[in-house]
């Protein structure tokens, strides 16, 4: 969900979304936030499932160090999608286990 | 190999006020940060500091990183972001990778700015999405402007847990629980106060038993603890939550200080193992000196004390400015760090910074 209006940070005035394709489905994303933040502004919170249990992940720290968000993206495996920045057309898919490389 | 004289790593406030300090008298500064935006914590610190006017109370943090930010902009720093340092060679090569490519850059000092990260707390359910630290949350609200979830509950209510559920409440989010495991609020009467007034109810003496969820968290269980931090049969709480923030404390991001072959000790009051310095901030290894979260936990206040005393350190030691300059401005810095490290909350700390530096005990000594 995103905070359209905050009483110290003001109206979010952002204009011109981009788009981003998570899982075959198109959602909305501004350009300088991250792939995690437009992914939750979505809705979706699970963001990768286990290699050995297929339990699912989200995001949790937030800051590009626990790893827990990490996911395929333009074909990269393990991408950490909480420090990574969105551009326009991008391809995200939620990750199972380690990932493939596209050319694989 | 491209030269500075003094390299930061790490531009949050710490890094910043070294840097801005430095440049001031006439330095050449290189600040390195992996992020993609300087700034550090600063910017999701969207409250008013605390203090005296010295230390900026009554400002925001956000304002505070904006002046920092144009300071160091206006004395030309090289500012490297994206730039993840990963190791430091022969004391004096910062080796550091941009956008997948290795670069190593030659410094006369080097400065290890990291700060910290949270601390995880691990329970049953703890790796349902979800779950996540009180600061992800912080970052997530305050600088991304997404809202996580709707019904939160946070665990641990120092400073941290406090101030990220009031942020909660103002991003429009429910906050419907703070627990705490010791049978006291942790952070200070006035923030908790704040979200009492907004009808938060906390629990002290309580701890997480366990989460229910399928693909997310759906259900908080909440356990009363003895006086020997067992459960209590039959106190559990159950709340209906999409969220969980967890706010048990912070760790120094110490890596490269171990990398360095710094030498450390081990302090639970400043966050565990810290690397040992002396009174101008500099390890057992010349010429590498510490700012900020990383000697130990504390605030931004006195993160960026510690950043302007390093920096007039470095200054002094590269011949910038003379040693009495240097040991007037140090001899001020030392006493507002020591104003920082008084009362029931900063005293434990001023004492485990003596132990920290071996027996140093910051302003008096100078006086």
């Amino acid at each position: 969900m995103r905070i359209l209006n905050h009483p110290i940070l003001g109206k979010d005035e952002r204009e011109n979304p981009i788009t981003i394709t998570v899982d075959d489905e198109k959602i909305k994303a501004y350009e300088g936030e991250t792939i995690a933040s437009a992914i939750l502004a979505s809705g979706k919170s699970v963001f990768r499932y286990t290699r050995k249990h297929r339990q699912p992940r989200g995001v949790y720290c937030a800051i590009g160090r626990c790893t827990d968000c990490v996911m395929t993206v333009d074909g990269i495996p393990n991408v950490r999608t909480c420090v990574e920045l969105v551009r326009d057309g991008m391809i995200i898919e939620t990750q199972h286990g380690l990932g493939k490389w596209s050319d694989q | 190999m491209e030269k500075t004289q003094v390299a930061i790593i790490g531009a949050g406030p710490a890094g910043l006020s070294c840097a801005v300090e430095v440049l001031k008298n006439g330095g050449k500064v290189t600040l390195l940060d992996e992020n993609d935006r300087p700034g550090g914590q600063l910017f999701k610190q969207i409250h008013k500091f605390f203090g005296s006017r010295e230390h900026k109370a009554g400002v925001r943090g956000i304002d505070i990183g904006n002046l920092l930010l144009q300071q160091v902009e206006e004395g030309k720093a090289r500012v490297l972001l994206g730039s993840t340092v990963y190791g430091i060679f022969n004391r004096n090569q910062v080796a550091f990778i941009n956008r997948g490519r290795e670069y190593c850059l030659e410094a006369e000092k080097i400065v290890i700015a990291t700060g910290a990260s949270e601390n995880p707390l691990a329970f049953p359910g703890s790796t349902l999405p979800g779950v996540m630290g009180a600061g992800a949350a912080q970052t997530l609200i305050n600088i991304q402007r997404v809202l996580p979830g709707k019904r939160f509950i946070m665990i641990g209510s120092g400073n941290v847990g406090l101030i990220v559920s009031y942020q909660l409440l103002q991003a429009g989010a429910k906050v419907l629980a703070i627990l705490e495991a010791a049978p006291e609020i942790g952070g200070y009467a006035v923030h908790a106060a704040k979200l009492s007034r907004a009808g938060v109810p906390f629990f002290t003496g309580y701890t997480i038993k366990y989460l229910q969820g399928n693909e997310r968290v759906e259900e908080a269980v909440a356990v009363g603890l003895d006086a020997n931090w067992k459960y209590i049969a039959g106190t559990e709480k159950h709340f209906e939550v999409d969220t969980v923030c967890i706010s048990v404390g912070l760790s120094p991001l110490t890596e490269l200080c171990w990398m360095c072959g710094c030498e450390f000790a081990y302090i639970p009051a400043l966050g565990g193992h810290v690397p040992k310095h002396d009174q101008n901030l500099e390890t057992s290894i010349s010429g590498i000196y510490v700012a900020g979260d990383i000697t130990g936990i504390e605030e931004a206040s006195s993160a960026m004390e510690e950043g302007v005393l390093v920096g007039v350190a470095c200054s002094e030691s590269l011949g910038l400015i003379t040693g009495d300059e240097a040991s007037i401005k140090k001899k001020k810095i030392w006493n507002r760090l020591e104003q920082l490290r008084s009362g029931p909350f900063g005293k434990q700390r001023h004492e485990a910074k003596v132990v920290q530096m071996g027996g140093y005990e910051g302003s008096e000594e100078l006086q």
